[in-house]
């Protein structure tokens, strides 16, 4: 891999983002509406459910943590439909870059673009609701590299729809995330779901994350194995999506869609 | 560069997109790659450039074979252009220069990005958006990011297709003094003969996937026993299957 190109091609999405005030306001407007919403709603069970009576914001820092998923998968499907939007992808498949430094330019700049529009949202929570996700300590680092992985990791698997079926698969990119919500157990314990869909939920490194961000914030309790499991499933998956990249884009070279692949 | 096709085939399911072709183009020298809408002209290109996987045949560029181990370093010396391609709109011309410059790693690409701007005439609108260009000027950007890495090996689907005469001329006169001055081997996919008249050392004439002729222009024209290339063109273009 070379770091020239994966700079070269990072640029490229940074110089977008830079040049348009209607893109960093949409990267900033979505994630403060989500923590205003689950802000309200957190105040209200914090002050009617037992279960979240001694904790302030377990709820909110979910939703905080869940939008940090949501934005990196996004992010990445993003910058691949501007790809596809602006009728670039012959230009981009003929320079002289690999497709794995495709996918850590993608991924590099994932991070910037979900960081640019949550990083001021989660400071909005602090003297907005009392509530911050700093106080996770340590192990937020973990479930946010976590999380970020796995989201990824769903940007993978939708632009590979994407390479391998072309922009008709767009509306996919939107839904995936909402898909796999239920099963995150996000907003509530495991044991809410029926049996066999708690079995498939395990199988998902959300459930862990999630599982572990509550015990932390209500008991007090960290348990590093519980993350360790939940980098290692996303890591699992992570490499599950390159493959099936690779595949795609091997099918799509094969079906000739990669040359005037746009709107 | 010299670019060598061997027995290059492509089936899309039972579809022959390409039919067994074969042709060498010497180092710098233009190939003028003609034929009707549908003849496999683009899919040609396409597993010229690897883009798409041919079902069988080889391709070498100056002995090397165009597969996945060589791909990316031969991909350094060449590049393309072609108005039904885009670079993003929201970026500016410079900025767009800038990102593939880097991508094909020009040394000095703010030197080399000053030069292309001279030598086209792109500093009028150098920091506008490439998006809110006429043609005329796109197109001319579009062939400064197909120069930006000193290709070796270029090529040019329907360069000036679209084109007003004065805007298209410019553009072949630019490319014919290029090469004058740096090496530089065209495989050129035109519908304009007037255009493949003056760049070509020698055109290919496809049909239905297969190569159905080639020589030189003045060959062409005078085996065909017709007035000029375009009569040629559509003398081939017309008979039922005719091999020569």
């Amino acid at each position: 891999m070379r770091w020239n190109r994966i700079f070269a091609l990072s640029l490229r999405h940074v110089y977008l983002i830079k040049g348009s005030f209607p893109r960093i306001l949409d990267l900033i407007y979505w994630p403060t509406i989500q923590i205003f919403l689950w802000g309200f709603i957190s105040k209200f069970f914090t002050l009617s459910s037992t279960y979240y009576e001694n904790t302030v914001g377990v709820i909110l820092s979910a939703a905080i943590l869940y939008d940090f998923l949501f934005r990196s998968s996004i992010s990445y499907n993003m910058m691949f439909l501007e790809e596809i939007w602006s009728r670039n992808f012959t230009n981009l498949f003929i320079a002289p870059i690999k497709l794995s430094e495709i996918i850590a330019a993608l991924t590099f700049t994932a991070i910037f673009r979900t960081l640019v529009g949550l990083v001021p949202a989660a400071f909005l929570a602090i003297p907005f609701f009392g509530v911050s996700i700093y106080k996770i300590g340590m192990p937020l680092i973990f479930l946010l590299l976590t999380l970020y992985i796995f989201g990824v990791t769903l940007g993978l698997l939708v632009t590979a729809g994407l390479v391998r079926f072309g922009p008709s698969f767009e509306n996919i990119a939107w839904a995936s995330l909402f898909f796999l919500a239920p099963l995150g157990c996000i907003y509530y314990p495991i044991e809410i779901l029926p049996e066999w869909l708690q079995f498939i939920a395990k199988l998902l490194p959300l459930v862990h994350i999630f599982e572990e961000m509550r015990n932390i914030l209500i008991y007090g309790i960290i348990n590093y194995s519980q993350i360790l499991k939940a980098i290692i499933i996303s890591f699992i998956y992570f490499s599950f999506g390159v493959i099936i990249f690779y595949l795609s884009y091997n099918g799509a070279k094969d079906r000739g869609t990669l040359i005037n692949m746009g709107e | 560069m010299k670019l060598e096709v061997k027995n290059l085939s492509k089936k899309f399911n039972s579809t022959i997109a390409v039919d067994n072709i074969s042709f060498i183009i010497e180092k710098n020298k233009t190939l003028g790659l003609l034929g009707p809408n549908g003849c496999g002209k683009t899919t040609s290109i396409g597993m010229m450039l690897g883009l798409i996987t041919p079902t069988s045949g080889q391709i070498f560029i100056d002995g090397i074979p165009l597969d996945a181990i060589n791909r990316i370093k031969l991909l350094r010396f060449m590049n393309f252009a072609s108005p039904y391609i885009e670079l993003p709109k929201k970026l500016t011309v410079k900025q767009n220069l800038e990102v593939y410059a880097r991508l094909y790693g020009v040394k000095k690409f703010n030197q080399r990005i000053d030069e292309m701007v001279l030598d086209l005439n792109l500093h009028n609108f150098l920091n506008k958006k490439t998006g809110e260009l006429s043609s005329g000027q796109k197109n001319r950007v579009a062939l400064a990011k197909s120069l930006i890495n000193k290709p070796k090996l270029l090529f040019l689907d329907e360069p000036t297709a679209s084109l007003d005469p004065d805007v298209g001329d410019f553009v072949r006169e630019y490319i014919e003094n290029y090469k004058k001055k740096n090496e530089l081997t065209i495989l050129l996919a035109s519908h304009n003969m007037n255009e493949v008249k003056r760049l070509c050392n020698k055109v290919i004439m496809m049909k239905q996937g297969s190569i159905v002729d080639s020589g030189t222009c003045d060959e062409l024209i005078k085996k065909h026993g017709r007035k000029n290339l375009e009569d040629t063109f559509l003398k081939i273009a017309r008979s039922d299957n005719e091999m020569e």
